[in-house]
């Protein structure tokens, strides 16, 4: 019962997702009763091998897809059963993406890139200037802002989606695979980053990666297998 | 307005495709306003001519004359307000490229008929009193770098002989569609001078006192001089040049034909290049929305963008043929009037909005029911 304790006061708390893909005729269990709470602050890794169904979770608590049974909820409210269209708007708010391929619009500078989900607010020209140059300061890119995409290099492209993660300040971060793409050393700086926000901006981060060094940054660290959440490095029961 | 960026930076994307999406559009459009402009110009008899006037001819045929006499027992025609003639010269100014249309006109009715023709009193004065002298459109004028007071030798080809006439004045036109290439002269002088039987004018053209009577009217004078050796039809002006234009064949239908051709061809090329440009650009898209941007907002990114080649494109084509015209007529006066309309132009503007909207629909539909989760799974 320790669980429902903790889900007092989670700011995720996750309640027996099933989530089943139909390939023909057959159903494919993809996720299986998957329960798991994460607090405010906390630095989360989804580890598991690949297929495990590690990006599938994370599709489900970004609101970018709805499980086939139970409730997801975050910051009290429960995202499973939303609408398409209030998804749309829940995610702009709530959620800061960052993919491994870092998802650039590559004829945009970094600048504009980061302005993006901006657009979607109503801050000013001159607020949202303000909040762009605050979010690739903290990434420490703000000597390159009118910098194209492919004038940078992995791991700046990488700092830049985070940047544009962050800029509207969302409730947390999914980052789906951020260093998979990157060298040891760009990893590093990437998963520094990442740290720092938890650490210092008091940000809520839940990573998937294949990466062991990477998990080791995570305060939390959950293990997928065939859609079951089996450990964590804690050693509760999840 | 804040998309603007986004707008202008997937318009630049790929170079060379922006810039053969937008020379389609500036081709096909400067196409389209050409082909209105040679739609215009066959028609303008049609477009300007008076609901109020009939033409009254010789029934065999248009060459064929009535007698002057008519003049006088047409006006006494219930319904009948005014009338004058004219006749067909046919001349040759220098050489037979130089064509402009000449008319031997009643000078006593002529100008009150054609109020839509401006003439200085003062230059009118001096022309009735001249038996030799002519009136001269601007264009016409303007063709052959001629003023007041030039002596024009004319060559008939149906009269005969050299014919000289002295400028007496230049008329001008109140709507852009009028045809200012006309040559008028005295009725009188051509009938002193001419080697046929006298006495006989081209045609008639008589107003009517109430445009809704206009069939009535002609039905009245054809009867009036059926039976008779000068039997005659009578129509309204607008039937007269549209029969006129008919002789040259089907010139709408094959200005119709050519225009859905090149506009057809103009949605496959920019409906192919959006398709393929957002194909490109799934992954793109699935972050768009990923980060909140909702359908309706994808929608109308890519509308916006096949919208803005089209604008753009549109824009270059209508201007082009506007600077095209400007230079005037290129077929040496056989197209009297030669300019782009402002009703051309908008049609222009609606087929470019119209192909833009139409060739990124599917594009956009595509990109607004874009699933993410698979869309980020496809690479
Ligand atoms: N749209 C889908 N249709 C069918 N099967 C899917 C679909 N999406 C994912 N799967 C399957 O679900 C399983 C888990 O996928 P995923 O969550 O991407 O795993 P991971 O990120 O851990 O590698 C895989 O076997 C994958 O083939
Ligand atoms: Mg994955």
């Amino acid at each position: 019962m320790t669980n429902n304790l903790h889900a007092q006061d989670a700011l995720i708390a996750v309640k027996n997702i099933h989530k089943n893909y139909q390939r023909g005729s057959e159903t494919i269990e993809v996720l299986r009763d998957v329960n798991l709470n994460i607090h405010k602050g906390e630095f989360v890794a989804f580890m598991g091998p690949s297929g495990s169904g590690k990006t599938t979770l994370l599709n489900l608590l970004g609101g970018l897809d709805v499980p086939t049974s139970g409730h997801i909820f975050i910051d009290g409210e429960d995202i499973a059963g939303m609408s398409a269209k209030k998804l749309t708007t829940w995610r702009s708010r709530h959620v800061g993406f960052i993919f491994q391929m870092y998802n650039l619009i590559p004829v945009m500078t970094a600048f504009q890139n980061v302005e993006l989900p901006l657009l979607l607010t109503r801050l000013s020209k001159s607020e949202r200037r303000r909040h762009v140059e605050a979010a690739l300061a903290i990434v420490g890119l703000a000597d390159r802002m009118s910098h194209y995409p492919r004038q940078l290099s992995g791991g700046q492209e990488q700092r830049v989606a985070i940047a544009r993660a962050i800029v509207t300040d969302p409730t947390f971060l999914l980052c789906d695979e951020p260093t998979g793409d990157l060298d040891r050393k760009s990893a590093n700086e990437i998963l520094d980053l990442l740290t720092r926000l938890v650490q210092e901006h008091a940000k809520t981060v839940l990573m998937v990666t294949h990466d062991p060094l990477a998990a080791n940054r995570a305060g939390t660290r959950f293990h997928l297998e065939k859609g079951v959440l089996a450990v964590n490095s804690k050693g509760e029961a999840p | 307005m804040k998309y603007l960026p986004l707008l202008l930076a997937n318009l630049g994307r790929k170079k060379m495709r922006t810039i053969l999406t937008i020379g389609s559009f500036t081709v096909a459009l400067f196409l389209f306003g050409l082909l209105g402009v040679i739609d215009m110009s066959f028609n303008q008899g049609v477009e300007v001519a008076g609901v109020d006037r009939l033409i009254v001819r010789n029934k065999t045929s248009l060459i064929m004359p009535l007698p002057i006499a008519y003049k006088e027992r047409l006006g006494q025609i219930q319904g009948v307000k005014d009338v004058t003639f004219a006749s067909w010269f046919g001349g040759v100014y220098q050489e037979p490229k130089n064509f402009f249309p000449q008319f031997a006109i009643d000078v006593d009715t002529y100008r009150g008929m054609f109020p839509e023709f401006i003439i200085p009193d003062q230059q009118w004065e001096d022309f009735a009193r001249d038996r030799q002298g002519c009136i001269v459109g601007r264009k016409t004028l303007e063709r052959f770098n001629w003023k007041i007071g030039d002596r024009i030798p004319i060559q008939a080809t149906i009269y005969r002989g050299l014919w000289d006439f002295t400028i007496r004045g230049v008329y001008d036109a109140k709507r852009e569609a009028d045809d200012t290439t006309q040559f008028w002269f005295h009725f009188n002088y051509l009938n002193e001078r001419t080697p046929f039987p006298k006495d006989y004018v081209g045609w008639y053209t008589v107003r009517i006192h109430d445009p809704d009577n206009a069939g009535p009217v002609a039905k009245a004078v054809d009867e009036r001089f059926a039976n008779s050796s000068f039997e005659t039809t009578t129509e309204t002006e607008k039937a007269f040049m549209a029969g006129f234009v008919k002789q040259f064949g089907n010139i709408k239908l094959i200005i119709l034909s050519v225009g859905s051709v090149v506009m057809f061809t103009l949605l496959l090329i920019t409906g192919g290049n959006m398709s393929l440009s957002i194909r490109e650009r799934i992954n793109e898209i699935a972050v768009l929305k990923a980060i909140g941007f909702g359908p309706v907002r994808v929608l109308g990114l890519v509308l916006a963008e096949s919208i803005g080649y089209a604008v753009i494109g549109g824009f270059l084509g209508l201007s082009l043929c506007k600077l095209f015209t400007l230079s005037g007529d290129p077929t040496n006066g056989l197209l009297p009037v030669f300019f782009l309309s402002h009703e051309t132009v908008l049609y222009g503007i609606g087929i470019t909005l119209l192909v833009g909207l139409v060739s990124g629909s599917i594009p956009a539909l595509v990109a607004m029911r874009l699933n993410i989760v698979d869309a980020m799974r496809r690479v």
